[in-house]
């Protein structure tokens, strides 16, 4: 199978990735991830403007999935703690989100990653996170 | 500060803000919902369902799920800390696991809003399924105050 037919059939395994409606391109080894605009992403429907959650969910689905590929991992990482900055709001149209692994560990991964919609140098919000990769073999807490 | 929602005057404040919850097309897709308020604290339930795992293996249910509730209920308690409700905009939330909720209960989270300027409210809340000692997740959130937009702003050409 090519790696593009590995990470969609990975992502199709996830009941989450497919209530969003996400889809995976890889160049290379640059994931892109698709978020095609759908009614029930709308967080206000007013403006209307995505929800800032579906936002920060496509790149930690983005993130997550990068750095899978990143440690040739055949299991998904598991998030430590991720931080969200919303510059723009979530107009009605597709998402794009990338992300980039600063720093694989022996445990810890250090990832970021953008979201934007129609110019890629005007993202809509950011994320910064850290990933269990690894663990350690013995626990050392009081309980 | 006073015990009672500064949610407007009058009206059953419990229903609107359960409407609140439901308003947003997001919310009512994931079936989140508000289970208490007092003061400017709320409490709120994300219901498990199985298109919403993250985890096939084990089951749980996704990060991006507990993302959007938090930052959901967050801007919930934010609102209920005003004066005069208004529209909120997330500025940032940061959220930290301490590890995955448990398959298939249901997530319930509190959101406190400790405080609300002129600008900008500031928000705290923990995730949990029987009780905030044992947390799942803790967040922390600041929210634009009086972040209110024309009526279909986002659908003009060109903006940035």
């Amino acid at each position: 199978m090519t790696p593009q037919g590995r990470l969609t059939a990975a992502l199709a395994r996830i009941p989450y990735a497919t209530f969003l409606g996400v889809r995976a391109e890889l160049k290379g080894d640059e994931l892109t991830l698709v978020l095609p605009f759908a009614q029930h992403l709308v967080g206000n429907p007013l403006l209307p403007a995505l929800h800032g959650g579906v936002v920060g969910a496509l790149m930690e689905l983005t993130a997550i999935t990068q750095l899978a590929i990143a440690s040739k991992s055949e299991t998904f990482p598991k998030t430590i703690d991720v931080g969200f900055d919303y510059l723009r709001s979530g107009r009605p149209v597709d998402t794009y989100a990338r992300a980039k692994v600063i720093k694989i560990g022996r445990r810890i991964a250090n990832v970021q990653a953008e979201a934007w919609q129609g110019e890629r140098g005007q993202p809509i919000a950011a994320m910064h996170g850290h990933f269990l990769v690894g663990d350690d073999e013995a626990a050392n807490t009081k309980s | 500060m006073a015990s009672e929602t500064h949610y407007g005057e009058g009206g059953d404040v419990f229903e609107r803000v359960q409407a609140m919850m439901k308003w947003t097309p997001q919310g009512q897709a994931l079936g989140f919902e508000v289970t208490k308020l007092e003061g400017n604290h709320v409490w709120g339930r994300a219901p498990y369902k199985p298109e919403l795992i993250g985890d096939p293996e084990t089951g749980v249910i996704a990060g991006g799920v507990i993302t959007t509730f938090l930052d959901q209920l967050c801007g919930m308690a934010a609102v209920l800390a005003m004066k005069e409700p208004s529209m909120v905009a997330t500025i940032d939330i940061r959220i930290d696991y301490m590890r995955a909720a448990t398959p298939p209960r249901d997530v319930l989270a509190e959101a406190h809003c400790y405080k609300i300027g002129r600008n900008v409210a500031f928000v705290r809340a923990v995730a949990f399924e029987d009780d905030a000692g044992n947390p799942i997740a803790h967040a922390t959130a600041t929210f634009m105050v009086n972040a209110t937009r024309k009526f279909g702003a986002n659908l003009r050409e060109k903006k940035s």
